[in-house]
């Protein structure tokens, strides 16, 4: 079968047809290789881009879950004396109805329900759901490839995924409950299966479910490596990738480097657990009896926990970045302001991420002359990401901004950024750690700084993508009233933790009002907040119901381009099929962010150079 | 036509999966990196149980070392189309292989009467854990060696650049694992 080329009709198709990348893509038949059926082309699919969107589907669950779950350990901690005999469908024994009908959540179940929350926001959310969606998207399309270098390998990381989750998800509905120690798993109550209730087949079920997802991430993070180093078209140099692809670059690298050494942990961890071994226990006492263990450190594992756990922060945070550069330049119709400076700050940030591990671990017994030399480089990050913040906000200065779901959320990104961060400057020094170390201060410093910030990028490029991804577009009224309620309600939500952590309220404490005599001032305060999240709860199914709404009834995109980018993403027909450009790919003849440049709105990055113009990509 | 920008682009790339390999191989480093120092980390911390590795975990390092030698001949062999060297080198690093897995695992036995059983200490505790990790990433060779053999004696000897490229694959990952152990055991004697 030959392919035939339709009559020359634009520029964009001259040009691809003329200077475009021939890799005989239509000179061979293709065969029923891509003739596929309803199965092969919406679960077994190798397409990068249909895994894009099973990524993103499986994240949206995944965050419900995990928001639900913090709205039922909210009500507790706002309204303690409640009766939550209502919930009782839902959790069935957990909750303890007394003689007078009075429902309590059981506290070893609140205990799960923070652990939990924290495992699937941190793992199954921001980071498979963020860099699984837009690194599969994004990466074939913004280079000019046709599919991941491995598409096979591509597939396998959704499903190790999708196991990871069953698995995590079956945990939820054991006897005893999903794993309660908190979602850093330190041991001996991740170690010892009589801990606590959820220590037993609660924790086992979690490290079997984190070893499969360790699995999904490194197939995921060597597969984008791999990509973006061996696959771009003619003329896209390193220099000319959007930020996004240079953001997804370092990503996986960061998780590539850091996960195998959480497999380690979690591997020792399973040895002393089901093997007898003592890596991690040393004479304890459980229930009377006295441990045979000896000789092993809880603190090791805090390192290799932290190894991963701290780059696994900017594994979260970085695609959010590259998103947010990306739509702000889009929308600001200017370039993203100190290009260069950007790439260089990512990769200062990733570089310095690993060398941070253990200001996690300042009260634990670390050597105050170590503590020193983490806080020094905690601090330095704050350098590189001052430089990103800067050239941010430069970008939409003086701009002439289109204000959108999308950009709106990029705006709220940077504005949570800049909050969040701020308090990363308080929590990096060790002496000031000793009073705020464990308190809601730092549940507030993290939410925002990459909780919330990373849902805003994750946010703006849902709504950004959507139309590529699904030929449609978003609902823009609900884009804006989910923006704005989720912009104030979760500033509403975290702000408040920051005084009553300096007060010295501690986290995960199942009560915080009634049994502590010193914190009863902050009921009304706790009340508050509780409000604001259900309020934000009910913010998100808005989007939810506006991202599934319009994947079937959305207006639907007509032109190729609808946001005026310059990126190759949207040189594909609205629908594109596999193997992403009908015939030659195009190729890249100037960076990606001309805009406004010579009198022109903006010039897509497949436009040669004009005699005696100066590309800002070399 | 605009040369400067055309011009940038070389089509000379290493190939895909090779380096799909090579960043796998990278992780693997990490994980190995991660348990040897948490081993340092561990040691330093004191009521650590020193003992002596048995000799045979030395003596094994050669036979890896060997198995590596033979499949490197074998590739030789493949490269100048010479079929019975290439099956022959192949097979021999079939059982190189399997006779370092089963030399380790009499290496835990020995261990094991020797009293640094799997429990007793971190210090053996570690040993068995760390050559265990090891020798399955062997067996994984070993698995990836399987495919190669099927490849030599059901396809024709035609050294085409996929095959080639597919038998580098497995090489690379073979000599790998070698200098990872040759890696392993000087850390062990060195630091045990």
């Amino acid at each position: 079968m030959t392919h035939t080329v339709n009559a020359v009709e634009t520029l964009e198709e001259k040009l691809t047809e003329e200077l475009g990348l021939n890799d005989h893509f239509h000179d061979h038949h293709h065969g029923d290789k891509f003739q596929s059926n309803f199965l092969t082309h919406y679960v077994f699919s190798t397409d990068h881009k249909m895994i894009s969107r099973q990524f993103l589907i499986t994240g949206i669950f995944w965050a419900f879950i995990g928001a639900a779950m913090s709205v039922i350990f909210r009500l507790q901690l706002g309204f303690p004396e409640a009766d939550m005999a209502w919930l009782r469908p839902l959790l069935g024994k957990w909750i303890m109805v007394n003689e007078a009908g009075i429902g309590k959540l059981d506290p070893e179940f609140y205990y799960a329900l923070v652990t939990m929350h924290g495992t699937i926001i941190v793992f199954f959310v921001l980071t498979a759901g963020l860099s699984g969606t837009f690194s599969n998207l994004l990466i074939p399309l913004q280079i000019g490839a046709r599919d991941m270098a491995s598409p096979l390998l591509n597939a396998m990381s959704y499903w190790f995924f999708f196991l990871a989750g069953v698995i995590m998800f079956l945990s939820l509905f054991l006897s005893t409950g999903p794993f309660s120690g908190g979602w850093t798993a330190y041991p001996p109550l991740s170690a010892l299966p009589q801990a606590a209730d959820g220590s037993g087949t609660g924790m086992t079920l979690w490290i079997a479910g984190m070893a499969m997802f360790i699995v999904s991430s490194l197939l995921g993070g060597i597969n984008y490596i791999t990509t973006v180093l061996n696959m771009r078209t003619k003329g896209m140099s390193l220099w000319r990738m959007p930020m996004t692809i240079w953001a997804f670059f370092v990503t996986a690298i960061l998780g590539v480097l850091s996960f195998p050494v959480l497999f380690s942990g979690v591997l020792l961890l399973m040895f002393d657990r089901s093997m007898g071994t003592s890596f991690y226990l040393s004479e304890i006492v459980v229930g009377g009896q006295v441990l045979d263990r000896i000789g092993g450190s809880p603190v090791l594992y805090q390192h290799l926990f932290w190894f991963l756990g701290h780059p696994e922060v900017y594994i979260i945070i970085l695609p959010a970045m590259g998103i947010v550069s990306e739509v702000l330049s889009v929308n600001a119709r200017k370039p993203i302001f100190g290009y260069r400076a950007m790439v260089f700050s990512i990769l200062a940030i990733g570089f310095l991420s690993f060398i941070v591990w253990a200001h996690h671990m300042f009260m634990s017994g670390v050597n105050p002359f170590i503590s020193n030399f983490f806080v020094v480089f905690t601090l330095i990050i704050a350098v590189p990401s001052a430089v990103k913040v800067f050239n941010w906000i430069s970008t939409i200065y003086g701009s002439n901004f289109r204000f959108n779901s999308p950009s709106l959320f990029a705006i709220g990104f940077v504005s949570m950024f800049i909050s969040g961060g701020l308090t990363g400057i308080f929590l990096g020094n060790s002496a000031i750690d000793i009073q705020l170390h464990d308190t809601y201060f730092v549940v507030a410093h993290f939410h925002i700084v990459m909780g919330v910030a990373a849902f805003f990028g994750m946010f703006a490029g849902v709504y950004h993508w959507f139309p590529k991804m699904f030929g449609r577009f978003m609902n823009e009224t609900l884009g804006k009233i989910h923006f704005w309620g989720t912009m104030i309600g979760a500033y509403a939500i975290f702000w408040p933790m920051h005084y009553t952590g300096m007060a010295g309220v501690p986290r995960r404490y199942y009560d915080m009002g009634a049994s502590f005599d010193a914190f009863k001032h902050f009921t009304d305060l706790n009340k508050f907040i509780t409000v604001a999240a259900i309020v934000v709860f009910f913010l998100q199914i808005v989007f939810i119901i506006n991202f599934f709404y319009s994947i079937f009834s959305g207006k639907k995109v007509t032109v190729k381009n609808p946001w005026g980018a310059t990126t190759l993403e949207w040189t594909t027909p609205i629908e594109a099929g596999h193997g992403n450009w009908p015939g030659n790919i195009p190729a890249v003849q100037r960076w990606a962010y001309d805009y406004g440049k010579d009198g022109e709105e903006f010039i897509p990055q497949y436009v040669p150079l004009k005699a005696g113009e100066k590309d800002h990509g070399h | 036509m605009n040369t400067t920008t055309t011009s940038s682009y070389s089509s000379n790339k290493i190939h895909p999966l090779k380096l799909t390999l090579w960043v796998g191989i990278g992780s693997i480093i990490m994980m190995f990196a991660s348990l040897t120092s948490a081993f340092v980390v561990r040691r330093a911390a004191g009521n650590w149980y020193e003992f002596k590795l048995p000799d045979l975990f030395f003596i094994n390092t050669l036979v890896l070392l060997l198995s590596s030698i033979t499949l490197q001949m074998s590739y030789k062999a493949f490269k100048r189309s010479a079929a019975v060297p290439y099956r022959r080198w192949m097979v021999a690093t079939f059982i190189l292989g399997w006779l370092f897995v089963l030399l380790q695992y009499q290496g835990w036995m020995l261990m094991t009467a020797a009293g640094a059983t799997f429990t007793i200490n971190p210090s053996s505790s570690f040993i068995y854990l760390i050559s265990g990790v090891h020798a399955a990433h062997v067996l994984g060779g070993i698995v990836a060696l399987v495919v190669a053999m099927v490849f030599a004696f059901r396809l024709p000897v035609k050294p085409t650049p996929r095959r080639l490229m597919r038998f580098e694959l497995v090489l690379q990952y073979w000599h790998f694992v070698d200098i990872l152990w040759i890696y392993l055991i000087i850390f062990f004697a060195l630091y045990l």
